[in-house]
């Protein structure tokens, strides 16, 4: 695969031109934070962001999505067919998307999501500059080994771009004539890796991330799960910001005539009173420690048993999210290496 | 006339067939009897225990155990009570109205495996009944490939009881004892009044040869369980149907999840065995 190096203005026209080509949501300032949204010039790009607020992941699976129409003809099939690229991408939110198309191809394949995953091109940015509570250094996603389609890392004021699939290849034509990078450029991104590791810890996990399964399943009836839930809300901030939380809810959304609508599929959170309810009315996760629990659970031993792969990629989002501050994954692992008490 | 177009590419696991509800009749203050048949004239092609997710358009999705028995060709009934937005509606939809259906999904009763040659035990609990009697009625049908059947069955009240009829055929079914019980009896009833753990110990089991079957509200299953063990059947002839909300059926939304299980494909027929561990599940 190729590896490039381009500077800036290089840059800034090839964003330009693929925004003319397809749509390309990028991450950008919005207030005092950043977010990924549609690209309107290359100039708005702001690739030294820390961290955007929702995870990029909902340009797949969007907090609402149409997934049929129904009418006179019965239900149809609903599903997006446009190509786009996701721009700027960091590495812990690519390992979510990664963990996500597991999540939505695996067993009874989810064609709404792989539909739109096919038409995406993931263009992932290493981390500039460290979000105040990013933990992805000890959860060994500071840096994509590999995946995505393009890898881009600033060296000064010049960026490496790596081809990492034909789809990423196809993005870079219009870099062809640019100079490959040379040892001493990818000497210099090796460095910028190892200094990620080592940067994107602003909390320090006192376990290894390969033993949270197994811990967890010694701590069931811990006291953490009670002393930390008290607090909480049950306002679902952390299932939203999350880079792997996907359960959703699906209604029906229905037009005047009371003939014609669609059936739309709504993000949703297992920390909301309400998830686990049925239509008799017993809640089987009636207690805020259940819930608490099960968000824990779920991340770092019940998808895991599933799939290998622990399902939180340290982004830190939660923790800045939760009113009653309380979100904070290290804090609570952290608890449970200590032991019982 | 409605019709649902197939997905472009792939197959959409969200994409209701179309079905014709054929009739419709009440049973309760709560329930009502609905008798449907896919547009397409296929069978639905479940087996007992299993659910589909039915569509009102307009109104949106609800999972429903089937309760006939696959033996029963060209349509399938279920027994729906009146608790939420769909279920509402389909109790006021009328013969003719055209539905969605998804499904089956799930795992099923062991009509077709372990149960075979074996005495049969039924405990139904409120509706609990209404997806047993998708097995029950196997199990008649196939009467030979059974031992013997007991079916026991406890109800609020009188007033609730379903399948009150087809009830009295069963008893008169070769080698079938049924046992039956309300909460609270009214001026109505002359038979036994309790919970239905006070008729298990009524019920001539030889453990070894006994599978039992459970289904009914959240809080009976531990009691019935310990009941049965008490009894000495053996945890692995014990099968229990769980009720969550399966929102998607296909194991995707999260909704029905039990620790690592998913209530939806992995049940919601589990051996004793299986669940007996999993915290949050009895």
């Amino acid at each position: 695969m190729t590896i490039k190096k381009i500077g800036p203005t290089t840059l800034e026209r090839w964003v330009d031109s693929l925004i003319g080509q397809q749509r390309v949501f990028g991450a950008q300032a919005q207030g005092d934070k950043f977010a990924f949204a549609p690209l309107t010039q290359a100039a708005r790009l702001r690739l030294d962001y820390d961290v955007a607020v929702t995870a990029p992941k909902a340009f797949l699976q969007p907090p609402c999505e149409t997934l049929l129409r129904f009418g006179a003809r019965g239900y149809e099939s609903v599903l997006d067919t446009e190509p786009f690229v996701l721009f700027g991408v960091h590495p812990y939110d690519a390992v979510g998307i990664l963990q996500m198309d597991t999540v939505f191809a695996e067993g009874q394949p989810d064609i709404h999501y792989l539909t739109r995953r096919a038409q995406a091109t993931l263009v992932v940015c290493d981390v500039q500059n460290a979000s105040p509570n990013v933990f992805a250094g000890c959860m060994n996603t500071a840096v994509l080994e590999e995946g995505g389609d393009v890898l881009l890392t600033r060296i000064n004021d010049d960026y490496l771009v790596e081809g990492r699939s034909a789809k990423g290849e196809a993005l870079m034509k219009a870099l062809a004539s640019e100079p490959e990078a040379e040892a001493g450029d990818l000497q210099f991104r090796k460095m910028v890796w190892d200094h990620n590791r080592q940067l994107l810890r602003r909390h320090e996990l006192k376990v290894k991330p390969e033993d949270l399964p197994a811990m967890l399943d010694k701590s069931y009836d811990h006291p953490v799960w009670e002393e930390k839930s008290k607090r909480c809300f049950s306002c679902g901030s952390c299932n939203l910001v999350c880079p792997t939380c996907y359960c959703f809810n699906v209604r029906e959304d229905v037009r005047w005539d009371l003939q014609n609508g669609e059936r739309v599929r709504t993000w949703d959170g297992c920390m909301l009173t309400e998830f686990a309810l049925v239509a008799g009315g017993h809640n089987f996760r009636r207690k805020k420690a259940e819930r608490y629990r099960h968000r824990y659970y779920r991340k770092g031993k019940y998808l895991y048993d599933q799939h290998r792969q622990i399902a939180c990629v340290g982004c830190g989002r939660c923790i800045g999210a939760c009113v009653a501050k309380i979100a904070n994954p290290v804090e609570v692992y952290n608890r449970l290496a200590e032991g019982p008490r | 006339m409605i019709q649902s177009k197939p997905a472009m590419e792939g197959k959409d696991i969200y994409l209701p067939e179309p079905a014709k509800l054929l009739k419709v009749e009440p049973l309760t203050r709560q329930e009502a009897f609905f008798e449907f048949t896919l547009l397409s004239g296929r069978d639905l092609g479940h087996l007992p225990g299993q659910f589909v997710e039915l569509s009102v358009p307009g109104i949106g999705e609800a999972p429903i155990s089937v309760s006939s028995s696959p033996t029963v060709r060209g349509y399938f009934e279920m027994v729906i009570r009146r608790a939420g937005n769909v279920t509402t509606a389909l109790h006021r939809m009328e013969p003719g109205s055209i539905l969605g259906v998804r499904g089956p999904f799930g795992t099923h009763f062991p009509v077709d495996t372990v149960m075979k040659g074996k005495d049969v035990l039924f405990i139904c609990g409120g509706i609990g009944l209404v997806p047993v009697r998708s097995a029950i009625q196997y199990v008649l049908h196939h009467r030979a490939d059974y031992g013997r059947v007991m079916i026991v069955i406890g109800t609020k009240t009188p007033a609730d009881r379903l399948f009150a009829e087809e009830m009295e055929k069963w008893r008169k079914h070769k080698q079938v004892t049924l046992l039956e019980t309300v909460d609270r009896r009214d001026e109505t009833w002359t038979g036994a009044e309790g919970v239905i753990t006070r008729l298990l110990p009524l019920v001539q089991v030889d453990p070894p040869k006994t599978i039992a079957v459970i289904c009914g509200p959240p809080i009976m299953y531990k009691f019935v369980v310990v009941e049965l063990i008490k009894m000495k059947v053996p945890d692995e002839s014990i099968f229990l149907s769980f009720e969550r909300h399966m929102k998607c059926g296909v194991g995707k939304c999260g909704h029905c999840q039990i620790n690592g299980i998913y209530v939806c494909q992995d049940g919601p027929v589990f051996n004793f065995t299986d669940v007996r561990e999993v915290e949050e599940a009895i």
